[in-house]
């Protein structure tokens, strides 16, 4: 169709997409989404990490890691007002997210067992989002791209607490350098899967409408190349004998397991039943302020 | 005064404890990002004035056993997911709280004088906040039956002087003395050494370590 | 109900929009944009506005092409060169 193409040769060559304007119901769908896994991402990504506000080890932790969750639940509730004005509203994503029927990124099905997951969490998984964040932040539908500056912004002060936790720990006693490397070995899988399997531009429908502007594995390279000097600089070890850069600058490792990446992502993680539930069951118990609060509204 | 003022500590810290148990969970996003603030506040508080009583803040709010805390019974109340029983707490501790935040104003020691009045203005928002629950819930009867239950807590949790003036605000019954000495300061509730636990467990797991 | 928010930086700057919140009252609307855009003391001041106090305009006709009140619609270049060669004040002259 000719409007079709007309609107693909409009993003393409960098034109932005208001909330208004017509879109193709391929692009509106594909969108809705590509921008309701980030807000379930944001939202799911909390449960692994709110446990241990409760536990942090001093008063300035549990400021600073209350403030990072409440950041990313401030994301979800950004990103899924997004979604609500492209057409699908709050309710319906966050029931189907709870009845599995949506996805959330893989990081987010794994345990945290320690302090040190706390850091690395922060330090490691948050940069790898905001390196997928800053591509975003030149997606084609604006009201998208709006709202990573925001999002971007806040982030950077996740890393740096993240990192914070990891170098007090690293120059601490030989106990809190076991908590980090031992959380680095059981992360580092779910960190080089967080980008997704490469796809080529051309057959990612997702890059054609410049929904995102990077490629996976330009993504993961971009982050093994910021990061790993980080790990390695502090003596710590990352679990795969195979990674190293060659001399043409990329980054080489061991293939992850992609097929782990897809079964976690259409719901069988080791986490994410417990947490689906989790959600239910909160969702359930707080349905009647919901309830009470619609019930004068104008 | 600085057996009040490690009353207060204690309370905001538990209190902002329990709030920040509704991270993630809360009935509403906006919500969530909401409570948090306030949750954040309350820790802030605690630590400002664990900060006059000891050169280590940390130390003083996490190093104690159990039974040396001298929170009241009221914040030490494991009550997510009832939002009912939350907000009634928020409504009827801010109230409280207004009180004795007031007194410690009028200070002869300036630290506490200042500090007191840094908190009475953060705490308007805290107010504010619990008194927009509040007219929102009021026909809720769920919502009026936690005021009932918690009304007591509150009661207890001020000096004896300033009770009346609470009872007066609220315009309650008071409560029987049998009542208020059960739940008195230094009462530690059931869900108390479960809170500690998971409040001092990283830090225990490697003694004098910096984190 | 959906509140527009909108955000001063600084003084001296004008507010932008920044994004909007669900509530069910201004009250409840000014409380959440208050955390939501302004928790870490980022913003100077905020509105806040329920959306459909909001009213859109999008149409602005052309059709003939008007530009005489715009500097694009006025091109000196070739009558200067004239009227200077004229004076006899072109630029080797001079």
């Amino acid at each position: 169709m000719a409007r079709e193409q007309d609107f693909l040769e409009y993003v393409q060559s960098g034109g932005a997409v208001e909330t208004e304007d017509w879109m193709p119901d391929e692009y509106r769908r594909m969108l809705i989404k590509f921008v309701e896994m980030h807000a379930n991402s944001e939202l799911m990504g909390v449960l692994p990490e709110r446990e241990w506000i409760l536990r942090a080890p001093n008063l300035r932790r549990k400021l600073a890691l209350t403030a990072k969750v409440q950041d990313e639940v401030g994301h979800a509730q950004l990103i899924y007002r997004v979604v609500e004005d492209l057409g699908k509203p709050r309710e319906q994503c966050l029931a189907d997210l709870i009845s599995g029927k949506s996805k959330f990124h893989n990081v987010f099905h794994y345990p945290t067992r320690t302090w040190g997951d706390v850091g690395v969490i922060a330090w490691l998984v948050d940069a790898a989002a905001i390196i997928s964040q800053k591509a975003l932040l030149r997606c084609s539908y604006a009201p998208y791209a709006r709202i990573m500056k925001k999002i971007c912004w806040e982030e950077s002060f996740h890393i740096l607490h993240g990192r914070d936790v990891i170098l007090t720990m690293m120059l601490g006693t030989d106990e809190q350098r076991a908590l980090v490397q031992e959380a680095l070995d059981r992360w580092w899988a779910p960190l080089m899967m967080f980008h997704g399997n490469p796809i080529d531009a051309k057959d990612d429908p997702v890059v054609q409408w410049r929904i995102k502007t990077q490629g996976n594995e330009e993504a993961r390279q971009q982050f093994l190349d910021g990061y790993v000097p980080q790990i390695w600089e502090l003596g710590l070890t990352v679990p795969d004998s195979k990674l190293r850069k060659r001399d043409d600058g990329v980054w080489e490792y061991t293939e992850p397991d992609w097929d782990e990446l897809r079964s976690v992502v259409t719901g069988h993680g080791p986490m994410t039943a417990e947490r689906l539930e989790f959600r239910r069951m909160s969702r359930e118990k707080t349905a009647w302020v919901r309830r009470a609060i619609l019930a004068e509204a104008a | 005064m600085q057996e009040r003022l490690l009353a207060i500590a204690d309370d905001e810290l538990v209190l902002g404890w329990r709030n920040s148990e509704w991270t993630g969970i809360a009935p509403v996003l906006e919500e969530d990002v909401a409570f948090s603030s306030i949750a954040q506040n309350e820790i802030g508080h605690a630590r400002a004035l664990y900060q006059l009583l000891s050169d280590d803040a940390d130390a003083l709010a996490l190093d104690r056993a159990p039974e040396e805390y001298r929170c009241a019974p009221l914040v030490q109340l494991r009550l997510v997911p009832d939002w009912a029983r939350t907000i009634a707490r928020h409504v009827l501790y801010e109230a409280a709280d207004e009180l004795r935040i007031e007194r410690l104003k009028s200070s002869d020691d300036r630290a506490v004088a200042g500090l007191a009045a840094k908190i009475d203005r953060e705490e308007v928002y805290h107010r504010l906040h619990a008194q927009m629950w509040a007219d929102r819930l009021r026909n809720e009867p769920r919502y009026r039956e936690a005021l009932d239950e918690l009304w007591p807590y509150a009661v207890a949790m001020l000096d004896h002087d300033q009770r009346p003036e609470l009872v007066a605000r609220f315009d309650r019954h008071v409560p029987s003395n049998t009542v208020l000495r059960s739940l008195e300061r230094g009462v530690l509730v059931e869900d108390w050494p479960a809170l500690w636990d998971e409040m001092t467990m990283v830090r225990r797991s490697v003694a004098g370590a910096t984190w | 109900m959906i509140f527009e928010v909108f955000r001063r930086e600084r003084k001296g700057q004008a507010f932008e929009h920044a994004g909007s919140v669900a509530a069910p009252d201004l009250a409840f609307a000014e409380a959440y944009a208050h955390e939501q855009y302004g928790r870490r003391g980022e913003s100077a001041a905020l509105w806040v506005v329920p959306r459909d106090a909001i009213h859109e305009i999008d149409d602005f006709p052309d059709e003939l092409g008007r530009n005489y009140h715009r500097v694009d619609g006025y091109s000196l270049k070739v009558k200067l060169a004239e009227a200077r060669e004229r004076a006899g004040t072109t630029a080797g002259d001079r």
